[in-house]
């Protein structure tokens, strides 16, 4: 339930009686999905999503970052050991 | 799947895992107030992964582990009544009432409905407006903005037949409450980083300061997980006291302005009863006046029923972190997923449930 | 004066309770629906019971009900389900399906038309793989009493001499193969009855080909077992327990559909509890596992076939999964329904 996993938004679709929505990829299924709370999401764009609805706009550049210093740290710990 | 099998990786787990080895000079007790987490550290086995003397508990991260037995057995009472639908997330339906739960419900002929969102149940009333619909709203802050969407848009297309059975709780509020208890020897937190995607971490920052302890919001896979601890025991080996965040790719300082701002139309803040802890000041949301009339809890106006725990649940301490699953004497012998005696054996996100799907050991170990 | 009546007559479009009482609706129906699409002699004669010559030999017996809700799903329906159910128990047990039965309960208001396209779905499946259709029985019961439509087959194969496969033949370092991706089933149906999201398809598929062709080529099968409901998980529990081994499987070994995946991870769901209607276990010896691998990949239905993990020595009845980080656990039993009427 706090379960909320990151998916690429396909598309914008029109808005469902005024709450905006699109369709949202995981691996390989499709989901359409609230984004009333993503409105600066565009096509492309990763989004975590929990119970229907988009909380945030993933990152790339925070996860890029992420992944670069932890490979860092790993490169780091070959070289010390 | 992109943002999740790197997260996932096993020589990323094996560098943090030998860092936080490295790094560690002294005994440490940490805590994580997150399901979800739970639900991770137990299925990856990642707490045998630390150091000897670093403790990681599990706290009251468990939405539907925390909900009142009043408000179950309203929800049950509810859903028994002939014209209503009653929609609700999947692990509600096998945590227990006074007397029986809501799969029982179903069983004896209510119509009882698992939904994936809540908007899929205003869905529900709009296609039957001939019966009453009615959600369970259970959630950390993680949910509360798309039961407050839902809420909205059920006012929005003018439904008459929706409402919700509030249950939202709010975390804050929960780790003062474990501070102030003198046997917590808590001397940091990792934060959930879903609940923290909505409502930022600022709010954090006082209570950090106030209390002294270090604060890390954390991410929810192996590799997040991970980085987060050692984040956080760097820390207390630094003697330092911040917030820091571990999960930058989703969480900012400031949160989701759209979700806090839904939370803040629909919600206010309440005295909250919580399953195990008993009532902790402002920590639930309950609808505002303007909503009230979709208090589904209003609009049934379902007789309290006597409320009886059993004896030998000792749900609260678990959710406290101060007595582990496997030590409970009923654990896997009297307290199963399939009879359980409390909410934490059968919720995904419980403690007790974890531990009894992934904690039992293998026996033909080898040298990892 | 030319008189209409003002009640039109209609050709009926719904089944009727009358459908099911044995009279002269129920004859038609049958003549119509059901004879009119299985060729069986057998079936033709429609007698109290088929007769039916068999070789010398031992016989194969399954039967098994299918209630799915949804009746049509992506990838297949319940015809379909009934017929390759009941077909791969025969199989899996070495056996060349050759008969069927099958039982129809309706629930009354049943549009006929679905019911046609069932019992075509049924034909199609139960031509495709061999098998004839000789003996049935029809009820219609009330409104609310069924949900749409229930199948019930019984099956009837000939276990090829000389085989013998069983879970007790199994030994530590046996191979675990399977013929494919996990979880399809489950997770299309599921998908298709919560409009929870597309991409997803069943893999209900007839496995009695395949299993020959394995039981052609490869000298030492053990043990070979259907993952239904429960999934893989079932099956390798079910297995170690009756052979009394320790089994070890590796979960990035597994294979998985992309679309299964994301589905399972938006539903907290564990792939391996979700049940398949076109994938099956085996056990073979060490020696014979590339053997095996490369007669399935060379059939349709076993493109994707791997060895997923082996059986060890160890706690009897204990099954181990290497996750994806490279810690062992223990794999724990699907617990209640999380995908309820999905077979």
């Amino acid at each position: 339930m706090c379960l909320g996993i990151p998916g690429r938004l396909l598309e914008r679709l029109p808005a469902d009686n005024g709450l905006e929505q699109g369709r949202v990829e995981f691996g390989g299924i499709s989901r359409i999905v609230c984004l009333a709370c993503v409105p600066e999401a565009v096509p492309g764009d990763h989004v975590i999503v929990h119970a229907g609805l988009a909380i945030s706009r993933l990152d790339a550049d925070e996860a890029e970052r992420l992944l670069a210093h932890l490979r860092e740290m790993q490169q780091l710990e070959e070289e010390g050991s | 799947m992109r943002y999740i099998d790197e997260y996932r990786d096993p020589d990323l787990v094996q560098m943090l895992t030998q860092t936080i080895r490295r790094l560690v000079s002294r005994p440490w007790t940490i805590m994580e107030v997150c399901g979800g987490q739970t639900h991770t550290i137990v299925r990856h086995d990642l707490e045998s992964l630390l150091p000897e003397g670093v403790r990681l508990l599990h706290g009251p991260g468990c939405p539907v582990c925390v909900t009142p037995l009043e408000r179950l057995d309203q929800a049950m009472a509810i859903a028994r009544r002939p014209e209503v639908i009653f929609c609700s997330f999947g692990d509600m339906l096998r945590v227990p009432g006074s007397q029986t739960d809501l799969l029982g419900v179903r069983t004896a002929g209510g119509d009882v409905r698992v939904v994936y969102s809540p908007l899929d149940a205003v869905h529900i009333a709009r296609d039957h407006p001939d019966r009453e619909v009615v959600f369970f709203a259970v959630g950390f802050e993680t949910t509360a903005p798309v039961t407050a969407l839902a809420a909205m848009q059920a006012r929005r297309l003018g439904l008459r037949n929706f409402s919700l059975l509030v249950s939202h709780v709010l975390v804050l509020p929960a780790l003062e409450a474990l501070l102030t208890d003198p046997n917590c020897q808590v001397q940091g937190f990792l934060a959930a980083g879903h609940v923290c995607t909505v409502v930022g971490f600022a709010q954090y920052e006082e209570f950090c300061q106030r209390h002294q302890v270090p604060i890390v919001v954390t991410g929810f896979e192996p590799v997040d997980l991970l980085e987060g601890i050692w984040m956080l025991l760097r820390q207390l080996e630094e003697g330092r006291c911040q917030v820091e965040n571990q999960y930058a790719r989703s969480v900012h300082r400031d949160g989701n302005g759209h979700a806090i701002a839904a939370m803040a139309e629909v919600y206010e803040t309440c005295d909250q009863t919580w399953r195990g802890l008993g009532i902790l000041p402002s920590s639930g949301l309950r609808l505002r006046d303007r909503y009230r009339d979709l208090d589904a809890a209003c609009r049934f106006a379902v007789e309290q029923i006597a409320v009886s725990e059993p004896a030998e649940c000792q749900s609260g301490a678990v959710l406290r972190g101060q007595l582990r699953p496997v030590d409970c004497p009923a654990f896997g012998s009297r307290c199963t997923p399939e009879h359980p005696l409390g909410a934490p054996m059968v919720s995904s996100e419980g403690a007790c449930a974890a531990y009894f799907r992934y904690a039992r050991r293998p026996t033909a170990q080898e040298s990892n | 004066m030319n008189p209409t009546c003002p009640i039109p007559i209609t050709p009926q479009s719904q089944v009727q309770l009358a459908h099911g009482e044995g009279g002269r609706l129920m004859r038609q129906l049958i003549r119509q629906e059901v004879l009119a699409r299985f060729p069986s002699s057998e079936l033709g004669r429609l007698g109290d019971a088929a007769v039916l010559a068999v070789e010398e030999g031992e016989l194969a017996f399954s039967t098994d009900g299918y209630v799915v809700s949804p009746l049509f799903f992506p990838g297949g329906d319940i015809g379909k389900l009934a017929v390759h159910g009941t077909v791969n128990d025969l199989a899996m047990l070495g056996a060349v399906p050759l008969y069927l039965s099958l039982g129809l309960i309706i629930e009354e208001g049943l549009s006929l038309d679905t019911l046609r396209r069932v019992l075509q779905s049924v034909a199609d499946a139960a031509s495709a793989c061999g098998v004839q259709v000789v003996t049935g029985d029809t009820k219609v019961v009330p409104r609310r009493s069924a949900d749409g439509l229930f199948l019930h087959t019984s099956g009837i194969g000939r276990i090829r001499p000389g085989i013998n496969l069983d879970a007790r033949h199994c030994r530590p370092g046996d191979a675990i193969l399977v013929n494919g991706t996990i979880g399809d089933h489950g997770m299309a149906v599921l998908a298709a009855r919560e409009g929870l999201a597309e991409g997803l398809q069943s893999d209900t598929a007839p496995l009695h080909d395949l299993v020959q062709q394995l039981l052609n080529q490869v000298a030492h099968i053990r043990f070979l077992r259907d993952a239904t409901r429960g999934g893989v998980s079932a099956v390798l529990h079910e297995l170690a327990e009756a052979a009394g081994v320790c089994v070890r499987i590796e979960e990035t070994a597994v294979p998985i559909h992309p679309a299964v995946r994301g589905a399972c991870e938006l539903l907290g769901l564990d792939p391996l509890h979700v049940a398949n209607e076109g994938k099956l276990i085996a056990v073979v010896a060490a020696q014979d596992a590339a053997l095996a691998l490369e007669v399935m990949r060379q059939h349709p239905l076993g493109r994707q076939a791997a060895r997923i993990g082996e059986v060890l020595q160890g706690t009897p009845g204990e099954v181990q999964v290497r996750g994806a980080i490279g810690r062992l656990r223990v794999l724990d039993e699907p617990a209640g329904a999380p995908l309820p009427r999905i077979c």
